[in-house]
């Protein structure tokens, strides 16, 4: 194992060609993983009786005491043997070029992940396993499930096979690949947790959930007089606050953002901590949200799009100013446009959305494509000229009319971004030139092995 | 220069066809099949559907009854004329570093897909556009919002198509 973090500057980009992937070593989960699984027969327990209240009630006032002991001996022991088994059958292993994983028990599974394809590896530590200390290791690939993680490692273990395919990923020479080590990270911004609370209580969404958890039971109450109909709407209501305010709060607390050789780094949580690394190179999009309540104190949110991947915060909430530097680390090259420079569309487009008409905008640099929409929340979407992936114009029979054109660029995360109402001759100058420009852009972006 | 649809590309010189590839895009309509299959499956379940809403209400109602066959008619007659529209509409152009394939007439949709882009190239034809000696192209990206299909091609054109596009997403692979 090496020590991460102190090594790290030794990094050298050395070229040995790749020796023959002969002996490769397998190597198991870590032994707290069976118990993973043991969860599972009581999920689909709580999960039915949740579904189906009344039933579950009846059944359970029919059980005595024998029943459920029988039920116990039957149940747990299959469960621990499910676990064991699951845990005994998966394997994985790491070559110069791939992370393979070998699992299942009925239905054999193997999956050989090419490490250059990895979009973005993630550790995370959901707070029983911070109490084992076991670590969950996350590997996004384009077009498959969520399958393919390692869970659970030890939690150095999981580091140290974090660093190690991110070297190798890297296009490290497969004998240093092992002793590189993290690279040093260089921290961005580190969000305080004072900031992150008044910026969750300036949220609407906050207060929304909050309001519908309080209003809409309790005009159900006073129409119904159903304990059962209130109790089921009221529960997911309030879990849906919680998860918007609470929820995010725990999840978004001591959000750290660092940069490293080896890309982005991303740490957050309060009881989960979840420590996502993004290499150079992967980030398709990026969006810079502005709530209505934040433009005063001049605060903004980024979200980005890897594909193949489900995070998408950069930052939760950040000063603006800020933001864009940082924004300019993820993407080399670019400065985000400022609100004077992105230009409007023509004036008849009142005609076609009155009023949300003046949120649009657009701005094409020499390294972004970026438009704006919304009009209390704004939000500006930034994508490189090299990640599009088609181009498209859409014209309504209204558009036509006034002649004005939508513009459309999909991106490899499955994301569209949608420069609306241009007029039309410029939408078909857009649409040729972005064609051209995102050929071009792809000349100068960097490798996937990011360090060959 | 590899510009240009195969019939025209001759005709111009090889440089002037460049230049015209920027400016104006060589388009190539679908042929006719597409439109035959498509008016021929109008008149069928239109024609059925006139029948059973003329003639059972017509038998068992009353003559006059036999009127409600006259709805699906219009939209028979209207539908005739649509296809046809919609059936224009279709157009696409190789150009030397991208496919352009335009279509519709009231909801327009032009769509640009470098080659370079192209993750696979599709050949597609159910039973019955078999039938009609029909195929489609469907390209995909690592996008799934590009929806690049040409539908309609003689399975000849379709095959050179892929066969083009493949090649030329080769020679000028860009990944994601």
């Amino acid at each position: 194992m090496t020590t991460p973090g102190t090594d790290g500057g030794t990094r050298a980009a050395e070229h040995v060609p790749p020796p023959p992937a002969d002996g490769v070593t397998e190597r198991r989960l870590h032994p707290v993983t069976p118990l993973r699984r043991a969860w599972a027969p009581v999920a689909v327990l709580v999960g039915w009786a949740v579904h189906d209240p009344d039933q579950a009630q009846r059944q359970l006032t029919r059980l005595t005491t024998t029943h459920l002991l029988i039920g116990l001996a039957v149940l747990i022991p299959a469960a621990g043997l499910y676990g064991f088994l699951t845990w005994w059958f998966t394997h994985y292993a790491v070559t110069d070029t791939e992370l393979r994983i070998r699992t299942g028990l009925l239905f054999r599974r193997t999956a050989h992940i090419r490490l250059e394809r990895i979009q973005a590896i993630d550790v995370t530590q959901p707070l029983l396993a911070r109490v084992a200390g076991v670590a969950k290791l996350k590997l996004d690939v384009i077009g498959t499930g969520k399958k393919d993680e390692l869970a659970f490692l030890g939690a150095d273990e999981a580091r140290a096979l974090r660093a190690e395919l991110l070297a190798r990923a890297a296009g490290f020479a497969p004998e240093t690949a092992h002793e590189v080590g993290e690279a040093p990270a260089r921290q961005l911004l580190r969000v305080p947790p004072g900031v992150l609370a008044v910026s969750l209580l300036l949220t609407g969404a906050t207060w929304g959930t909050l309001l519908a958890a309080v209003v809409v039971p309790t005009l159900l109450w006073l129409a119904t007089h159903n304990l059962w109909t209130v109790l089921a709407t009221a529960l997911p209501l309030v879990g849906a606050a919680g998860a918007s305010s609470a929820g995010r709060f725990v999840g978004e607390y001591d959000w750290t953002v660092a940069e490293s050789q080896d890309g982005l780094r991303i740490d957050h949580g309060l009881l989960d901590r979840a420590h996502e690394t993004v290499p150079p190179g992967r980030v398709q999009t990026v969006r810079i949200v502005e709530p209505l309540l934040w433009r005063r104190r001049r605060w903004v949110r980024v979200e980005l799009d890897v594909a193949g991947s489900s995070n998408s915060v950069l930052l939760p909430v950040a000063p603006r100013e800020i933001a864009e530097a940082v924004v300019a680390r993820v993407l080399p090259g670019v400065s985000v446009p400022a609100a004077p420079d992105l230009s409007r569309p023509p004036r008849r487009a009142a005609r076609c959305r009155p009023l949300w008409w003046r949120g649009y905008g657009l701005a094409v640099t020499d390294a972004v494509f970026a438009a704006r929409y919304g009009l209390l929340r704004r939000t500006l979407a930034l994508v490189p000229h090299a990640k599009v992936q088609s181009v498209r114009l859409a014209q309504g029979p209204w558009q036509r009319a006034l002649r004005l054109a939508d513009v459309r660029v999909d991106t490899g995360a499955n994301k569209t971004v949608t420069a609306r109402l241009r007029d039309a001759d410029e939408a078909a100058g857009l649409l040729d030139g972005q064609a051209e420009r995102s050929r071009t852009g792809r000349r100068d972006a960097p490798p996937d092995r990011w360090m060959a | 220069m590899e510009t240009g649809s195969p019939d025209d590309a001759g005709t111009a010189g090889a440089t002037d066809a460049v230049v015209r590839a920027r400016e104006e895009p060589v388009w190539t309509g679908l042929p006719p099949g597409l439109l035959r299959m498509r008016r021929l499956l109008l008149v069928v379940w239109l024609g059925l559907l006139a029948l059973a809403a003329g003639l059972l209400p017509g038998l068992f109602l009353g003559p006059l009854w036999a009127t409600l066959a006259l709805p699906p008619l219009a939209v028979l007659g209207w539908g005739w004329a649509m296809l046809e529209r919609n059936w224009r509409s279709w157009r696409y152009a190789e150009r030397a570093d991208d496919l352009l394939i335009s279509r519709g007439v009231l909801w327009r949709e032009e769509t640009v897909v470098p080659y370079g882009r192209m993750q696979l190239v599709e050949v597609t034809s159910g039973p019955v556009e078999r039938h009609f000696g029909l195929a489609s192209v469907q390209l995909h990206t690592a996008a799934a919002a590009t929806d690049a299909t040409i539908p309609g091609l003689d399975p000849a054109e379709a095959e050179r198509l892929r066969d083009r596009l493949t090649e030329l997403g080769e020679a000028r692979s860009a990944g994601l």
